[in-house]
């Protein structure tokens, strides 16, 4: 438990200042970024304290809008994803997830694309929506959900299969 | 009583994902607004010292260019103190305007609504609504000071507004964001009597005491007359590159209080 709860805070931590200190100043052709920290959503375990769950994505996306000064905008969100995921989880991985026996870094890579895809492209779908705020401009709300999804997947991929544990 | 209680245990999932929700709405609501932004900005002391530290090290990596901007900005100081002759009387602004200098230490140009943080704050006597600018034209107006900080709404930001006009004649228009390209703004409600050509500069008008007059914007890149066919509307090419701001020079205005005094007696 105690071990699980300082990964988790390292996890936070790391992904914030990544987030904010490197990932938003990517800027790839004029103003796509990835936004990496869903990672924390994504890959929190599954628990049965929804409530901590909720309130942790909650957090973090308030670090990044305190940080990016972005209002309430990824607090938002991530909030969403958070409540959602169970969904999500269900979509992916089946009925295995119920039973708790999944970790999400050691799954097929197939299921964690569905995944990723998923939980990447609802909270970049809300995150540009509020951030746009202006419904004669859903053409260009779903172009950067697009771009900057297809980033944050490839990176994500990426980033838990490099630093994912080594399947026993 | 007791049916009401479980409910609310039975459903306290939804309720508390619906309560940080709508927290969240409500914070971006009130941040679309101007000035309205109270509780979260990053020009606070935690914050402002992470990116502080993080800039003191990509400070040390741009060196050389900044040093090639500083020379520049040199040389034609030079030049301007040469050709004045030293004898011209000083005209304009005179001594009632004084410029701080301060680093950027957060830029963003990639969002809708953007801000910049310096590294100046309250200590150094500085304070909301005063202009910020660089050496090659206007960079936006500080709207939040902390002790060590101040945060800038860029003029890279859809709330932002500044007055500005024409380089060669008194026509005055005002200068807006369509939130597109970081390189373009736009200069709106310049009357149609108005006379210029593609390529022509735009500079502050002077008409707000957070500019003085005359500080280059940029030049104009494209114009149409909008659907009342009374006024111009300009795409205007900053002058000044927003992705890549290195120094900044804080505008204060001596007379400001005088003035403010001035127009708050009016009311």
């Amino acid at each position: 438990m105690n071990r699980s709860v300082i990964e988790q805070t390292t996890r936070f931590i790391v992904l914030v200042l990544l987030q904010v200190l490197i990932l938003n100043n990517i800027n790839f052709l004029g103003d796509i970024n990835p936004y990496v920290y869903v990672l924390f959503i994504a890959l929190f375990p599954v628990i049965n304290n929804r409530m901590t769950f909720i309130f942790l994505s909650f957090l973090i996306g308030l670090c990044i809008d305190i940080f990016s000064d972005t209002g309430g905008i990824h607090a938002a969100a991530s909030v969403f994803v958070g409540y959602a995921r169970p969904l999500f989880l269900k979509f992916a991985f089946g009925m295995t997830y119920e039973h708790q026996t999944i970790r999400i870094s050691q799954s097929d890579i197939g299921q964690r694309l569905i995944y990723f895809t998923l939980i990447i492209l609802v909270h970049h779908l809300i995150l540009f929506s509020l951030e746009i705020f202006s419904l004669s401009m859903i053409p260009s709300i779903l172009k950067m959900t697009l771009f900057s999804g297809i980033f944050t997947i490839l990176l994500s991929i990426l980033g838990t299969t490099l630093f994912g544990k080594r399947i026993k | 009583m007791q049916q009401l209680l479980n409910f609310f245990i039975r459903n306290k999932n939804v309720l508390f994902f619906l309560f940080l929700f709508f927290i969240a709405i409500g914070l971006t609501i009130q941040s679309h607004s101007y000035h309205k932004s109270k509780f979260l900005h990053s020009a606070n002391g935690f914050t402002g010292g992470i990116y502080n530290a993080t800039n003191g090290i990509s400070q040390f990596f741009s060196l050389k260019d900044e040093n090639a901007i500083l020379l520049e900005e040199n040389n034609r100081l030079k030049e301007l103190l040469l050709s004045r002759n030293y004898s011209t009387p000083n005209l304009s602004v005179g001594d009632s305007i004084k410029l701080r200098s301060s680093t950027v230490i957060k830029n963003s140009y990639a969002l809708i609504n953007n801000y910049i943080i310096l590294n100046k704050g309250e200590k150094d006597s500085i304070a909301p609504d005063l202009g910020v600018m660089t050496s090659n034209g206007i960079v936006g107006v500080i709207d939040k000071v902390s002790n060590n900080y101040a945060r800038v709404i860029s003029i890279l930001n859809t709330t932002s507004s500044v007055n500005a006009k024409l380089q060669n004649s008194n026509h005055f228009g005002e200068l807006k964001w369509d939130g597109k390209s970081a390189e373009i703004v736009q200069l709106v409600d310049l009357p149609k009597q108005a006379v210029f050509k593609k390529g022509d500069t735009i500079s502050t008008s002077g008409r707000s005491i957070i500019f003085p007059k005359g500080i280059p914007i940029g030049s104009i890149e494209a114009f149409e007359l909008d659907e009342t066919e009374n006024f111009y509307n300009i795409d205007v090419r900053l002058f000044n590159d927003m992705t890549n701001l290195g120094h900044a020079h804080i505008i204060l205005n001596k007379n400001k209080a005088e003035i403010e005094q001035l127009e708050a007696n009016n009311e």
